[in-house]
């Protein structure tokens, strides 16, 4: 696997800050589980964030804050669960499905989805493409983050194989087609609504909730 | 925490710095004494971040407990050859904020494997890694205040990019090429050390 498409550094920064909302922060995660170049640039802007809390002069705290933390260092903690990589799907991923497969949704023309998250400020979705389908041809009101988990597609932006991040603002039209091969299954984060450019998927969009 | 290099037997251990000895004590000894002295070094300067961050103070000092027992009670995932500390703490702290002021999860990337068990085999990267941080420090103290400030806002500032620009009142795109800046006045720094 060889990653041509990575991560620009200020969304990393971005994500690194905590600053990017929960479906973007999805994307980025899953590409960093896949790509060490990204891990390094990723752990370097923690390391930095770090260096600026040691060189922070403090605020003073509460008399007894250190005592009401020492006195629950040994409180039995109930454990979180740890969701593993399964298949192309990597922990970020999985967590999102909660250990489960993707229930995945009919789109029309073999083209499936499963919706991850949602909330007012986007959402993250799997998809699945049959191999050699293209994806109707669409705008979209603001960034759009696709990471390829299995196959490979292309566009005006170039070719995309499994670890790439295509990166799309508002101004970018694009018509993706799915490589013959396995079938592309992408993760995919918008900020708003897809606007597709061809008359019926735009009638459509309130149905398929894209 | 004087004595606990000899115990361990490690040869790299007595240069690690403080702080990174102190979490080993932890990890490896649930040293309570070497946990506390990290309350005192981290405690009050992850409440000025988190306060500086948008949270209240008793919403920071929140973060301060939940940050310090997460510290504690994961231990075992720290692994100095990658990251310090401070940087450890920043991922955490980072998430509570989220979590606290936008009532998000912020997903994370998949854990490498352990930490590697050979201590010998690891001085050598921890030491690195120590230096190079050092140099980041030295880098970060040349900075220009301005330049600092807007490092400092990208890193540690409240969590969105429109809250910045409405403080300053400029421009996003200013904004983030000024980030870029610093960033990139960082890294030359640190090029210039590692060259030098």
């Amino acid at each position: 696997m060889t990653i041509k498409h990575h991560i620009p550094d200020a969304l990393l920064l971005d994500y690194a800050s905590g600053r990017l909302s929960e479906p973007f922060a999805l994307v980025v995660a899953t590409h960093v589980s896949m790509c060490d170049e990204c891990r390094a640039r990723f752990e370097a802007h923690e390391i930095a964030g770090g260096a600026l809390i040691e060189a922070d002069e403090g605020a003073e705290l509460s008399e007894n804050l250190l005592d009401s933390v020492m006195a629950r260092l040994d409180e039995a903690v109930e454990d979180t669960p740890v969701y593993n990589r399964s298949g192309i799907f990597p922990a970020p991923v999985m967590e999102a499905l909660k250990g489960r497969p993707p229930k995945w949704k009919p789109l029309g023309r073999g083209v499936r989805q499963q919706i991850l998250r949602r909330n007012e400020s986007g959402s993250v979705r799997l998809l699945y493409i049959p191999p050699g389908l293209d994806v109707p041809d669409h705008t979209h009101g603001g960034l759009e983050l696709t990471l390829v988990l299995q196959g490979a597609f292309s566009d005006e932006g170039g070719r995309f194989g499994v670890g790439d991040l295509e990166l799309a603002d508002a101004n970018v039209e694009h018509q993706p087609v799915a490589e013959k091969g396995d079938p592309c299954i992408c993760l995919a984060a918008t900020d708003a609504a897809l606007k597709f450019n061809s008359f019926v998927p735009k009638l459509l969009q309130p149905i398929f909730r894209i | 925490m004087g004595d606990h290099e000899v115990e361990q037997g490690t040869s790299g251990l007595k240069n690690y710095s403080e702080e990174t000895r102190l979490m080993l004590a932890v990890r490896d000894d649930r040293d309570k004494r070497a946990f506390a002295k990290l309350f005192a070094h981290f405690g009050p300067r992850l409440k000025g971040v988190a306060m500086r961050g948008g949270l209240s103070s008793g919403q920071a000092e929140d973060v301060v407990q939940d940050v310090m027992l997460t510290i504690w009670r994961k231990a075992h995932m720290f692994d100095p050859s990658r990251a310090q500390v401070s940087s450890w703490i920043y991922q955490i702290a980072r998430n509570r904020q989220v979590d606290v002021l936008r009532k998000e999860n912020r997903p994370l990337p998949e854990a490498l494997k352990a930490p590697s068990e050979d201590a010998e085999d690891d001085a050598g990267q921890v030491l690195a890694l120590d230096q190079e941080v050092t140099a980041l420090k030295a880098a970060l103290a040349k900075l220009k205040p301005a330049q600092r400030e807007m490092v400092e806002k990208a890193y540690l500032g409240e969590l969105s990019h429109t809250d910045i620009e409405a403080e300053t009142g400029l421009p996003l795109g200013t904004i983030k090429s000024r980030i870029r800046l610093g960033l990139e006045k960082l890294r030359h720094e640190l090029d210039g050390i590692r060259k030098s």
